[in-house]
């Protein structure tokens, strides 16, 4: 009962420090707002405002007839190059895509001789490179189709594809942007605070005096991870339903609280990462460091950023032990696809045994570097 | 000059740090050439004072004249500011603890502007005046606190000041380093006579020695005279009562003489502290050797001894803080043990610096302490209201213990140590800083505790008049109790006059076995004057001699910390290898199944097609709807196809059908690859099925459409995220760096020499800035190297222009991490705009996955100004498009435009005063 009230007692403390530490609180709520706002709004669709060059020196009603059939928003209005400057756009990176249509293309299709017209695709832009030539080949065979249906009255095809996105029918990518922003801030924040907040302790020489008072390094520990782990949370359901609801007008599937649910399990994890990483680190600048050594790669392999799947199998095997991992499945299938906990029991397990074991390893690190902080 | 007779001037000064009032409208002239002491406890304005003189804090009101000019105008400071040496409070505050005695003296005499021949001979003369030369490559972190002081004198003098401003020079240091200080003080000034010598001491038994006395209390003045002028007037024999007396009445009447009454032994006492062998070790040093303690029940027992010698890490082991390496300790009975809760609860600990939680009030510390020591919650309010009615901490409870002076927050350290109500006291120097009033009351209440409630307490302090106080007191030096016993009996035995006359004598022996010099060899030993050969240089706009000097400083204290730099290389290897295999933008693999209504031929061939792609990968059929919700909801399937009943009858017939497909939208970027393969796929499927009955013939047959992919041909996603990641690793951990190696000096104290030395701005920043660019430019070459060998990913074009890109970068990432520390003060926060203004803008903004120009709003302004962007256009052109400088010059023009911005801005926002 003691050690319960000693551990809400301490945890109260952490809440204070941080509440006197105006630079601080400013820095979270502009990290749940203003952040959260601009990454959301800056995702672009993987095809928005691709730069496209059309080279026609075919300067015939088809070759027209392709070159205005690339808009905005897709595509930025194509810049009519001669085939010449065409290597010298992509190599300065103007465009993205270039088209050269061949003189004499459209009797040469009239005449059923299959001209040959060349895409070129600067490839170094990977997103768009992908998704884009596929799009412009449709693009340039439905113009083709049409044109040649009413030249001549060639039929549809009769099987057609109906493809449709579930979940976020026109692939907003604001929906996926903030929430991914939202996660990684509640990772970098948790880790951040909790391992600022124990070495601030020994910096002010205020650990030596927890000591040498009845009260275990569990205690304390377990103290820092709840305060820090409840800031963490109200800023994340406060920008969840402002920003995310109020501002940025994501619907939101499933139960938020769920969703929060799954957050204290990551927390639990991140917050035992920030003490570990606190103990490890002997300098403010060496933690520093080994932020960024464990932060960019939370950030980049947990399928935030790119899909998982498509990771090197042994970077994919690595990163189930991270939490961030399950952490995002579960959110975007509670957040997105309304899953509920059926669907979500086993991201939801395998958290709590990472932050488990994390927390666990911690402790024991803490325990035994404790007494050489003071 | 008229300066000789007024070295400094004052009029109306007045000087506010937030919220308190240091300084309270002083009027004030020093006289010159002569050795003036400010007297008074800590928190009086002492120390803003001697800032203010020697220009390292802004004049906030009234006029401050040094050296004949205006402290408040810049040009002055400059001109005058090499003739001010300026030691700051605290042991070794303005010093690099990581670097030798050699290196601090080689920073500060290239800071002054001496050449390497002159930088030598003063390092030497001074060196072997003060002893330390047989110590030269120690590094300053290992010296005791007597030869950090010596050191501090050392860098002070180097550059032949005509002012020198000490502030508190022998808190802290034992009474032999004590005496030797100002002896080498008094040969100095011997020597050169026309210098003036301006000391902040809280010794009132020192300030005898000096010339001239400014007494001061609470911001303002209170006298001014030489020691016996001031003796004279309040009638008084010691200057401690003169202090005293000095003071306004309404506090003169808080004081009453300390009681003594003397401890009585008897037969039944029990042991209440006992050691036997304590040995600390901390690697091979040695920090406390072989001690033995034991101290009774309602004993007061003294520890002396100067910084470093032992006794706070003696008393740490007994409050089980520390597991000795040797021996045992024992408490009250029970033996030390850190686990053991119980005993915890009886002992009372002060530490040494003020520890108490800065961000709880005065009340809040009570409650907690109280909470946490088990006090049970019925008696915590009536506990709190006697704390504060012992300890006169009523006025105070709801005020932040920050904005209160260092007497009352003494106070309150100590009334958190009794709030459990202990039977044992460990106080580790709760008075030093405390004016003299407040130590009295201060050592009432502690005699009133042992006497009266029979507290053990152990106590350490510097002050001889509080150990004479003790009933017994041990010195201790060098981790070795060299003698104890009762204070009187102390003297007696070495037939001596005083206490620390005994001292003096111990240490000098302790110290002659230790091959340290004695006080007798240093202040004769003549200083070998070749005449004052250069006067200080004139005093350039940029002087690469001073950039050159920090950068040195900074170089080696990098190389002094090897995890750090091992960790800056390394990490961005490690770093590299996540990224590099880890990003792709592939996207492969994606599982999807079939909800086939049909079964026919045609349905499987056409599930065949997708099936045989390596972008798909088949899973169980799905059975129903709700089965193909269940699997989409879960993230199972990223694409489900349904095909409708009657599709192979009605295709054939040329009946239109339609197949349908969903595509899991909770990732935006994935869906629309999928969407673009399976439409891709679907064409395919009708071409071929096309071919294959001749009569249908359909658009994708009237033309062909040649796609290349520039560049990167096979369209991998490492070739071209490798060259992504280099300015993205490029700009955080240099910017990081630099950033924490700013505040660090914010918040270690060292930045006072930005503050009082001749170095400018541009000088320092640009100093510190040099070798994490060079660290920067290794990390650089590294990432090159593993592109090129372990990524496969070769350097198609200029290496020359890449590199040239990647230095201006590099200054530019160091620049900024110098913009974050400009404006923070603490670590942290420099470290959270580092992290917030570096990894999300090169991670979303900076063209690493989508392009700059298909961002919208914010995102798109800052890509298109960040100059990450334009690393990143140079580096995939270098790497992949085989680009020069011709092709790329158009990136470079606003990379190159950042640097001046960027350095411009953190020059203008640090500041070459303290505000």
């Amino acid at each position: 009962m003691s050690r319960l009230a000693n551990i809400y007692r301490l945890g109260v403390k952490e809440l204070w420090s941080l509440a006197r530490d105006p630079m601080m609180m400013g820095l979270i709520v502009y990290a749940f707002t203003a952040m959260v706002y601009i990454s959301a709004t800056a995702m672009p669709e993987a095809l928005h405002h691709a730069p496209i060059a059309i080279a026609d020196e075919d300067t015939s009603p088809l070759s027209a007839r392709i070159a205005s059939s690339f808009q905005r928003p897709s595509f930025m209005s194509p810049a009519m190059i001669s085939a010449a400057d065409v290597d010298a756009g992509l190599d300065a990176g103007d465009y993205t895509f270039a088209i050269i249509i061949p003189p004499d293309f459209q009797r040469d299709v009239l005449a059923g001789m299959r001209p040959t017209l060349q895409l070129n695709v600067d490839a170094t832009r990977m997103s768009q490179a992908f998704t884009g030539s596929g799009y412009v080949q449709q693009i340039i065979n439905g113009e083709v189709t049409e044109f040649l249906q009413r030249y001549r009255g060639v039929p549809a095809a009769p099987v057609t594809l109906t493809l449709r996105a579930r979940f976020n029918p026109n692939l907003t990518p604001a929906w996926f942007g903030a929430l991914m922003e939202i996660i990684n801030l509640v990772t970098m924040l948790s880790i951040v605070l909790t391992g600022a907040a124990l070495i601030r302790e020994r910096e002010h020489g205020t650990i030596e005096h927890l000591l040498v008072m009845p009260v275990k390094p569990a205690e304390i520990m377990l103290s820092k991870v709840w305060s820090m782990a409840l800031v963490v949370l109200v800023a994340t359901t406060l920008s969840l339903l402002f920003v995310v609801q109020g501002l940025l007008h994501v619907p939101i599937e499933g139960s938020i609280l769920l969703f929060l649910t799954g957050a204290v399990l990551h927390l639990f994890a991140t917050t035992s990462m920030g003490i570990f990483m606190a103990t490890l680190a002997r300098t403010m600048p060496q933690f520093g460091l080994l932020l960024i050594l464990v932060l960019l790669p939370l950030q980049m392999l947990s399928g935030g950023m790119t899909p998982r799947e498509s990771m090197p199998e042994f970077v994919q095997n690595i990163m189930q032990a991270a939490p961030t991992t399950h952490f995002i499945s579960a959110s975007r299938a509670i957040l997105y696809r309304g899953a509920g906990l059926k669907v979500v029991w086993q991201p939801f397990v395998l958290l709590l045994a990472i932050g488990t074991v994390f927390y666990s390893v911690a402790l024991a690190r803490f325990r035994k570097t404790i007494s050489l902080m003071a | 000059m008229n300066t000789a007779a007024v070295v400094a001037s004052l009029r109306g000064v007045r000087l506010r740090h937030r919220r308190t009032l240091a300084l309270d409208g002083i009027d004030l002239d020093l006289p010159g050439g002569s050795l003036v002491g400010l007297i008074g406890p800590d928190g009086v304005g002492k120390s803003s004072l001697l800032s203010l003189i020697a220009g390292a804090h802004k004049v906030q009101a009234g006029k401050v004249e040094t050296l004949g000019g205006d402290m408040a105008s810049a040009r002055h400071r400059r001109a005058v500011c090499s003739r001010i040496a300026y030691m700051p409070q605290g042991l070794g505050k303005n010093l690099y603890l990581t670097l030798s005695i050699e290196e601090n003296l080689q920073f500060f005499g290239r800071l002054f502007g001496h050449d390497r021949a002159e930088c030598r001979r003063r390092i030497d003369e001074l060196t072997t005046r003060t002893g330390l030369r047989p110590f030269l490559d120690r590094p300053v972190g290992k010296l005791s606190g007597g030869m950090k002081q010596k050191l501090g004198i050392c860098c002070a003098l180097i550059h032949d000041p005509d002012l020198l401003i000490l502030d508190e020079p022998t808190t802290g240091v034992d009474p032999l380093s004590r005496s030797q200080f100002w002896s080498l003080v008094d040969g100095i000034r011997r020597e050169r006579p026309g210098m003036s010598v301006i000391v902040a001491t809280a010794y009132m038994e020192e300030a005898d020695r000096f010339d001239w006395l400014v007494a001061m209390d609470a911001g303002k003045v209170l006298a001014t005279g030489t020691p016996s002028e001031l003796r004279t007037r309040t009638a008084t024999d010691s200057l401690d009562a003169t202090f005293i007396a000095l003071l306004p009445e309404e506090k003169r009447r808080l004081h009453q003489p300390v009681v003594v009454s003397r401890f009585a032994p008897s037969e039944k006492d029990v042991t209440a502290i006992e050691a036997r062998g304590l040995t600390m070790r901390f690697g091979d040093f040695t920090a406390v050797e072989r001690v033995d303690l034991r101290i009774r029940r309602g004993e007061i027992f003294g520890f002396l001894g100067s910084n470093g010698c032992g006794k706070t890490t003696t008393m740490k082991m007994l409050t089980g803080l520390l597991p000795p390496t040797e021996g045992k300790a024992w408490l009250l009975g029970h033996e030390v043990d850190p686990r053991d809760v119980g005993t915890r609860r009886r002992v009372g600990y002060m530490s040494q610096s003020f520890s108490l939680y800065t961000e709880l009030t005065v009340e809040q510390n009570l409650v907690l302490h109280a909470r946490l020591f088990q006090v049970p919650a019925e008696e915590i309010p009536a506990r709190v209201d006697e704390m504060a009615k012992r300890f006169g901490l009523e006025g105070v409870l709801s005020s932040m213990p920050e904005a209160l002076p260092l007497g009352v927050r003494q106070r309150l350290s100590l009334a958190v140590a009794m709030v459990h109500k202990p039977t044992l006291l460990i106080l580790d120097e709760p008075t030093s800083g405390v004016d003299p009033i407040a130590r009295d009351q201060f050592w009432q209440l502690m005699l009133d505790l042992a006497r009266q409630d029979k507290v053990t307490i152990f106590i350490s302090t510097h002050f001889m008049n509080e150990a004479e106080r003790c009933d017994r007191v041990s010195l201790m030096h060098s981790g070795r109790v060299l003698v104890s016993g009762p204070p009187e009996e102390l003297v007696r035995d070495s037939s001596a006059h005083s206490l620390e006359e005994v001292f003096i004598k111990h240490l000098q022996e302790a110290s002659a076995s230790d091959n340290l010099p004695a006080a007798s060899s240093l202040a004769v030993s003549p200083m070998p004057d070749a005449g004052r050969v250069s006067a200080p240089p004139v005093q350039r706009v940029f002087a690469f001699g001073r950039t050159f000097s920090y950068m040195r400083k900074e170089a080696l204290e990098l190389r002094r910390d090897p995890v750090l730099a091992g960790m800056s290389l390394f990490g961005t290897a490690l770093l590299m290898f996540v990224m590099g295999y880890g990003i792709s933008l592939d996207v492969e693999n994606l599982s999807f199944a079939v909800l086939d209504h049909d079964q026919t031929t045609l349905s499987q061939n056409y599930v065949l097609n997708l099936n045989g792609s390596r972008y798909f990968v088949q899973q169980a059929p799905i059975l129903d709807e709700a089965d193909l919700d269940r699997r989409m909801r879960s993230g199972e399937l990223a694409l489900a196809i349904e095909i409708p009943p009657g599709f192979a009858r009605d295709a054939q017939r040329g009946a239109p059908v339609q197949i349908g497909a969903w595509v899991d939208g909770s990732m935006p970027q994935r869906a629309e690859t999928a969407q673009g393969y399976v439409s891709g796929m679907h064409q395919g499927w009708l071409a071929q099925m096309a071919a294959r009955s001749s009569g249908l013939e359909s658009a994708s047959g009237a033309l062909n459409i040649e796609t290349r992919f520039r560049y990167n041909p096979d369209v991998r996603s490492r070739p071209a995220m490798v060259p992504a990641v280099i300015p993205m690793l490029l700009l955080m951990i240099p910017a990081m760096l630099t950033a924490l190696s700013v505040v660090r000096e914010k918040e270690l104290g060292s930045i006072v020499n930005l503050h009082v030395t001749p170095v400018t701005r541009s000088e320092f920043l640009i100093g510190k800035q040099a070798p994490y660019i060079f660290l920067g430019m290794l990390n650089f070459l590294l990432m090159t190297l593993l592109a090129v060998t372990v990524f496969d990913v070769p350097v198609k074009g200029s290496f020359t222009t890449l590199a040239a890109a990647a230095l201006i970068f590099v200054v530019f990432a160091t620049g900024f991490g110098l913009l974050a520390s400009a404006f923070t003060r603490s670590q942290i926060a420099a470290m959270f705009v580092t992290m917030i203004g570096t990894m999300i803008p090169t991670a979303q903004f900076a063209g690493l996955i989508n392009p700059v120009s298909s961002l919208e709003g914010a995102g798109a302004v800052i890509g298109r100004l960040y100059p990450a962007t334009h690393f990143l256009t140079i580096s995939r052109g270098v790497f992949s498009k085989a680009l020069g400088f011709s092709d790329l010059h158009a990136s470079f023009i606003p990379l190159i435009l950042a640097v001046p911005v960027i350095m411009g801005v953190a020059i203008a926002l640090i500041r070459k005063q303290d505000t």
